[in-house]
């Protein structure tokens, strides 16, 4: 018969900080903060030594002294009086611009060459080998400096439009036109436009959005309400009688009459562009240093994203595929409704980095003078105005919110479509 | 110092805390190097060429430091720049001066605190078009695009003179001279505007200059000239001297050619007190007396260092102007050596 | 009913399949015209292939590679009867400028009185494939090989830096004597304050001792030393190689600890090692070369001079070791919780575990990830032209500010493409390699 009796109660001794599993932990915590708060204020101190001796105190005046530089591609009124503040809130939403049409076309080309480079067709597979492997094994920057030369180069300049007998002429019918300044499209403009509502004013971070751009995503909004509720109902028609009734012609009613009508009353119309002076007026400018930027990132994140894409498809067992070719799927259809989707919970996570590294990779920009957040305020602000501490922090505080949002999101996103395992 | 060049690549931050406070002419002296900071590369003021040796107008003015203060032209690291990182290397001490086609401007003066030591190169910011647009004024360019490098006081220019002549224009930013050429040549845009001597250069440089005009307006005084810390007046003397004695040199007939002959003692007492024949001008300065001759035999005296590397005779062939003597209609004064 | 039924009574010999479905015939009916929509994606990919490579081809054959300057070029081309913007590649700058490229500044012998020392990085990156050997090759080459390895990253800098020898070994003195201070100091006081105290050790050794008697060392014996180079004369892709290894080398152990305190219980040490890592990762690194361009030297003590160099390698090892701490974090969630288990059950501590059984076997799994991430880092490189640094990309800049190259464009692009595309390629192939024979050994 054995007692169990308390181990014997021990004093508290100072050994017992380093040889005691239960307070050694703390012990090593303590010892890790007490490191990183010595190494922070160490750096902190030798920064404001450093500041004192060059005679430059840290301030963020600078941000509402006039920029006195032009941009050339902003998404915002700016003129070369507004604030520095203003012309790095132009950056970052030249920046999100560049990530978010970088990330729409890397997924879209990413998808097509990976399914593709699983082809039977020696050619095609081969011809897409070829491309993922260039892009890959190049550097980024690289890519990007030559196809800014590429466009450059090839792309006929606006004089060569002109003469009785020009050397190029406008495509698609004279509309868009194609030069090596960027690439001219029609633009939506709206005759009894309902003009815009303002935020914050006359602050340096106010914007306008068009109301005309609310009005038709409204209607939109409402096409597609429309268009789900008779889906539902045909949805449930079918459960209960078999048939499922024809509804084509009244979803693309329902998406088009409301928009239709809405862009009607706007009185919509297109602007052309067209050769005046030295350069082509009206019509949308996309500027070559975006449309390079643009190209670049998601020709290489592509390839990236290809690679991806196949290896989730390779996962799918091939049981799947001949499953869906016993229910009588044609191989396209296989594709879309089988494989892809169950391919998409393997694709999505490494699809979140490579989002994050074509965000990041946007800040190149400056090797084609496109002028994101890298290039107004981490760039020509910091030049004019000396002040690299406070424009480098700033700059690099919003480039990690602005990753961290994005992988925010695509977590959420990944999490809700998630395999839920039971 | 051998060893310093070891440890500092291989261990951590204490060991290659150099001595600080010392002056910056002690600093060289100790180093036996002159740290100069230079553009990455542009044409005729400081490129390297196919062994890594760099050439150029800015680059003769770094060698005639080195010369000064150490005897050795040779004795300098050039420190490529971009219009980012020079005036943080300079700040920071990377660099001991800046010779970088950089701007005199009150703010890069008193509120970045550099101290401007004069003007190597009085420029002006010009307009260059291609001849079959017509264009004769820098008023006509309502509408343009202008290929401009960022990061310059260029860029400010270019928006006052827009704002203020009331016309609109589309800037296209970009970084390097090269680049910018290109744009242009290929039409991406159709002025390209950048300091004179740019201007010349680049245009120098084609195919066919003849097809290409810079127009008459000159819409900034761009004065360029070394520049080193504030606060380092002993240095700054250094430099502003060195840089005084390469103009005076010219206008007192000094050249290259005849220094041996004229450092044995003239009959004119400026130029021996210059070659440090008399007078102890060098021992004030805390350099050695023939300093001034070991800086103007680096590389001739400023008309020479002129001809060879901007001048008429090479290929970016830039006429005096301005920058010819005083006594020429220019604006080189230098002050008197006394 | 009839007499002319007929029975076989012997076999067919084997008939050959119709020629349409073998051979060459048969092989592009079968992988290349299939269908119609194959066939149509087939003339398209094979017309855009032909013509291409025509017009690459037509450019890129041009007898220019003795050209002295572009004007020289054009006038060669002229005399074919070549005219026009695509007339003809000039190759004469690659020829002029090709070594300037490999090796940037790095002294050539044409400097008087500096020899011609560029044998010393290739030296280097040859014995880096030597170093490499025993991690990468393990079972084809001797086991002694591992001493290379341990000493490379002590000859690596000799060469590359020059200086007396005596730095080097000095400064690997330190790590002996850490070493021999924890094997002692573990017997007399726990490990944990042997660890710490040999730590200290080493520190001070580099700190107080090394610098002294290393120079003491050299001054009694200058022969045995390289002529020191400037980190500033690093240049094209020698400097590209060097911040890739020296980044991803030191990035290593930095890598290792931060996964490992990643995945620690420990809170605090925990929430600093994911805030390091999600910081380096959430931020470009151009920002990160901003920082080492303008603002290292304002964080460091007054005085402390880095060269530009010197910042860039450790601001793009901080970047690289937080990518490495997430390859190696996956290695370590690869392997089976019986590892760990098993580790637990011998009466291993936690050093000893690591040390024993876990990250030898985790590493294994990572060398894939490792290369791959040594790729990206490799790649990078080129970022630093952005801050002025002669990476090739840069060094194009330099090149065509020489009035003899000026307006030239694709030969420099596509020469330092192709390098690249080299590099990176046989990496990356090695890497899948590698995962294909970890994929077997695991059975």
């Amino acid at each position: 018969m054995t007692t169990l009796t308390d181990p014997p109660k021990e004093s508290f001794r100072l050994s017992m900080l380093i040889y005691d599993t239960r307070y050694r932990s703390m012990t090593i915590q303590v010892i890790a903060m007490i490191g990183f708060l010595v190494l922070f204020g160490w750096l902190i101190s030798n920064t404001a030594q450093n500041l004192q001796a060059l005679g430059k105190e840290p301030s963020f005046r600078f941000l509402s002294e006039p920029a006195g530089y032009d941009i050339n591609q902003r998404l915002i009124d700016y003129n070369s009086q507004a604030t520095h503040l203003r012309a790095a809130f132009v950056g970052i939403l030249n920046t999100l611009l560049v990530a978010v049409l970088g990330c729409i076309t890397a997924t879209v080309l990413g998808v097509i060459i990976g399914v593709l480079r699983l082809s039977k067709n020696w050619l095609v597979s081969r011809l897409m080998s070829v491309y993922v492997e260039m892009f890959r094994n190049v550097p980024v920057l690289l890519w990007i400096v030559l196809i800014m030369a590429i466009l450059i180069e090839t792309l006929p300049a606006p004089r060569a439009f002109r003469g009785a007998e020009p050397e190029a002429t406008m495509k698609l019918f004279d509309t868009v036109a194609v030069t090596n300044r960027g690439v001219y499209v029609p633009e939506p403009l709206f005759s009894n436009s309902l003009g815009n509502i303002s935020f914050f004013g006359e602050h340096s971070l106010r914007f306008d959005i068009s109301l005309d751009l609310l009005a038709f995503l409204a209607a939109l909004i409402l096409g597609l309400f429309i268009r789900s509720k008779i889906n539902a109902r045909a949805n449930a028609l079918q459960e209960s009688t078999g048939d499922r009734p024809r509804t084509w012609h009244l979803n693309l009613a329902a998406i088009v009459v409301p928009t239709g009508l809405v862009l009607f009353a706007l009185g919509f119309h297109l602007g052309y562009p067209e050769l005046k002076g030295f350069n082509f007026k009206g019509g949308t400018h996309m500027r070559n240093s975006l449309i390079a930027l643009w190209l670049a990132l998601s020709l290489y994140t592509a390839a990236f994203i290809a690679e991806i894409v196949r290896a989730g498809i390779l996962a799918i067992s091939k049981g799947q595929t001949e499953a869906a070719s016993a229910l009588g799927l044609r191989p396209n259809r296989t594709m879309s409704l089988v494989i892809l989707p169950q391919a998409l919970r393997v694709i999505i996570p490494p699809l979140i980095s490579n989002y994050l590294n074509l965000t990041k990779n946007s800040s190149l920009a400056i090797a084609v003078g496109y002028m994101d957040l890298t290039g107004t305020l981490m760039g020509v602000t910091m030049n004019q105005t000396g002040r690299e501490l406070e424009t480098v922090l700033t700059g690099m505080a919003i480039y990690l919110a602005i990753s961290l949002l994005i992988s925010m999101a695509m977590n959420w996103y990944n999490n809700s479509v998630k395999l839920v395992e039971r | 110092m051998k060893k310093s060049v070891f440890l500092g690549a291989l261990t951590v931050a204490g060991l290659a805390a150099g001595a600080a406070a010392a002056g910056t002419l002690d600093d060289v002296k100790a180093r036996g190097k002159l740290n100069c900071g230079v553009t990455t590369g542009l044409v005729g003021f400081a490129a390297p060429d196919a062994n890594g040796n760099w050439e150029g107008f800015d680059v003769g003015m770094c060698r005639a430091v080195a010369a000064a203060v150490l005897g050795d032209p040779a004795a300098v690291e050039f420190v490529p720049t971009t219009g980012k990182t020079r005036f943080t290397a300079l700040a920071s001490g990377e660099i001991d001066m800046l010779a970088r086609n950089t701007t005199w401007t009150f703010s890069r003066d008193v509120d970045l605190k550099f101290e401007f030591v004069g003007i190597n190169y009085y420029d002006g910011q010009g307009f260059m078009v291609p001849k079959e647009l017509g264009v004769s004024s820098a008023k006509e360019l309502d509408g343009a695009t202008v290929c401009i490098q960022t990061g310059t006081t260029t860029e400010l220019n270019l928006a006052d003179f827009f704002r203020s002549n009331n016309i609109s224009y589309e800037p296209v930013p970009v970084e390097t001279n090269a680049e910018s050429q290109q744009q242009y040549l290929s039409g991406a845009c159709d002025v390209y505007t950048t300091d004179a001597s740019g201007l010349a250069a680049t245009r120098a440089s084609f195919e066919a200059p003849a097809d290409h005009v810079v127009l008459p307006e000159i819409i900034s005084k761009e004065p360029l000239g070394p520049l080193v810390r504030h606060g380092d007046n002993e240095w700054g003397d250094v430099v502003r001297w060195t840089l005084n004695a390469l103009i005076a040199a010219e206008e007192l007939g000094i050249t290259s050619a005849n220094i041996a002959e004229l450092g044995a003692g003239t009959n004119n007492p400026e130029i021996n007190r210059m070659l440090g024949t008399e007078g102890t001008l060098g021992e004030m300065l805390g350099l050695e007396a023939d300093w001034a001759k070991k800086a103007i035999m680096a590389g001739g005296n400023y008309g020479e260092l002129f001809e060879t590397n901007i001048g008429e005779a090479t290929p970016i062939a830039l006429s005096r102007g301005l920058n010819a003597q005083w006594t020429n209609g220019g604006l080189l004064y230098a002050p008197p050596f006394r | 009913m009839s007499d002319v039924s007929f029975v076989r009574t012997e076999m067919l010999p084997q008939q050959s399949p119709p020629a349409s479905s073998v051979g060459f015939v048969g092989w592009m009916r079968e992988n290349l015209f299939s269908g119609v929509a194959n066939s149509i994606l087939t003339v398209v990919s094979g017309v855009f292939i032909i013509y291409t490579l025509w017009f690459i081809i037509g450019w890129a054959w041009s007898p220019t590679w003795n050209a002295q300057s572009l004007n020289e070029c054009r006038a060669i081309l002229h005399d074919l009867g070549r005219e026009g913007h695509w007339a003809g590649a000039c190759w004469g700058v690659i020829n002029d400028r090709w070594e300037q490229l490999l090796f940037g500044f790095y002294p050539n012998g044409t400097e008087a009185g500096v020899a011609d020392m560029r044998w010393r990085p290739i030296l280097a990156f040859v014995l880096l494939g030597f170093a490499l050997a025993p991690v990468l090759y393990a079972e084809k080459v001797p086991a002694k090989m591992i001493y290379l390895t341990m000493a490379y990253p002590f000859i690596m800098p000799w060469l590359l830096w020059g200086g007396s020898i005596w730095g080097p070994i000095m400064v690997a003195a330190g790590f002996v004597i850490g070493y021999i201070g924890y094997r002692v100091l573990s017997q007399l006081a726990g490990s944990l304050i042997a660890l710490i105290l040999s730590v200290v050790l080493a520190v001070a050794w580099w700190l107080f001792a090394a610098g002294g008697i290393a120079g003491m060392l050299a001054d009694l014996t200058p022969a045995l030393g390289l002529e020191p180079v400037e980190s500033r004369k690093f240049g094209g892709f020698m400097l590209s190689i060097t911040i890739g290894v020296v980044a991803i080398g030191l990035s290593l152990p930095i890598g290792i600890v931060l996964a490992l305190g990643r995945q620690s219980d420990l809170l605090i040490v925990k929430s600093l090692c994911v805030g390091f890592i999600e910081f380096i990762r959430g931020v470009p690194l151009i920002t990160l070369l901003f920082v080492a361009s303008t603002l290292l030297n304002i964080f460091m003590p007054p005085g402390t001079d880095f060269d530009i160099i010197m910042r860039v390698f450790i601001m793009v090892t901080l970047f690289a070791s937080a990518y490495m701490a997430e390859v190696i974090r996956g290695g370590l969630a690869a392997l089976p919780k019986g590892q760990y288990e098993g580790a637990d059950s011998l009466g291993l501590n936690y050093w000893q575990a690591q040390r024993l059984i876990i990250m030898p076997q985790a590493l294994k799994i990572s060398i894939p990830g490792i290369v791959s991430t040594f790729i990206g880092v490799f790649k990078d490189t080129t970022l630093v032209s952005v801050i002025g640094l002669f990476d090739p990309l840069n060094l194009t800049n330099a090149i065509r500010a020489d009035s003899d190259w000026n307006g030239i464009v694709w030969e420099l692009y596509g020469f330092i493409a192709l390098l690249f595309f080299v590099f990176c390629y046989g990496m990356s192939r090695y890497s899948m390699y590698l995962e294909r024979k970890l994929r077997t050994d695991h059975h």
